[in-house]
């Protein structure tokens, strides 16, 4: 079950209509190492992990969900006042001719989002390092995407959710060594 | 003309004033996942737990339920479903 809070986890704010900046920040709406791609992935991979780590995945997965609404809520922010040309000029032209002004789960190439971009791989130590690869990932993005604007209230909450990636990763590196101390105890018996 | 409640700074302030705290939390409840035998954080995140339910309810008479599916009252009309929606802010 979830409950859904209508607020944002951290403000959003953008300084001036830019198709150009929507465009790139599609790669973290619907992108391989995206936060909709984050979100599946860690909320699925809780069945098989180890109990000590569900907690963990539950509530990182559950924060992806608030890191796409924030990514949502910066393109839509960025293209509501644009006109078809102005979308056409930054190169959401092909976008515009399929989804108006909607959103849609593709990365900022317009390829549309896929379920092969995430794995769950049963074991508890891959499955734990590929998201800790994710997180590194999507911080890398994050960085040039902050490099592509010269717009501060974009920049400020770019720089949250670059963060946020830190964070998640950090974690999820404790949670590895949580599996593998569980393995040693193991041995013991 | 008076300026719509949710275009205020005051609205503004509110609400940074839960995001603030709610990270807080966030924070400490990823940190307790991994280090689920600290006593300090868990004392803090009792503290803030307590401090959140005041801060949210305050802003909840003031602008309407934050959460869906009974976890705050409504007014009438059914307020969960007027704007701003948050990326409407």
């Amino acid at each position: 079950m979830w409950v859904y809070e209508k607020k944002l986890q951290y403000p959003v704010r953008v300084s001036k209509c830019d198709p150009r900046m929507a465009k790139l920040l599609l790669e973290q709406y619907g992108g391989a190492d995206g936060e909709l791609a984050a979100a599946l992935r860690y909320l699925n991979q809780r069945y098989s992990i180890p109990d000590k780590v569900i907690g963990l995945l539950t509530d990182i997965g559950t924060e992806e969900f608030a890191h796409l609404e924030m990514i949502a809520t910066m393109v839509y922010k960025l293209t509501k006042d644009a006109t078809p040309q102005q979308l056409d000029a930054a190169g959401l032209g092909p976008h515009y001719v399929a989804h108006d002004s909607a959103l849609f789960y593709s990365n900022a190439a317009g390829v549309p989002w896929t379920a092969a971009y995430i794995q769950a791989k049963g074991d508890p130590i891959a499955d734990l390092y590929e998201d800790i690869a994710a997180e590194e990932k999507a911080r890398a993005t994050y960085q040039w995407l902050i490099d592509m604007t010269d717009d501060v209230d974009l920049q400020d909450g770019l720089k949250f959710l670059r963060e946020r990636e830190i964070v998640h990763s950090l974690r999820f590196r404790e949670a590895v060594e949580i599996l593998k101390e569980e393995r040693e105890v193991r041995k013991v018996f | 003309m008076n300026a719509h409640p949710f275009h205020t700074e005051e609205y503004r302030q509110a609400l940074e004033q839960l995001q603030v705290v709610d990270f807080v939390l966030l924070e400490l409840n990823l940190y307790l996942d991994t280090h689920p035998w600290d006593v300090q954080a868990i004392q803090q995140f009792n503290h803030y737990t307590h401090e959140r339910m005041k801060i949210a309810n305050q802003f909840q008479e003031k602008y309407g339920p934050l959460q869906n599916y009974g976890h705050a009252y409504s007014g009438c009309p059914w307020s969960w479903i007027e704007t701003p929606w948050p990326w409407q802010v």
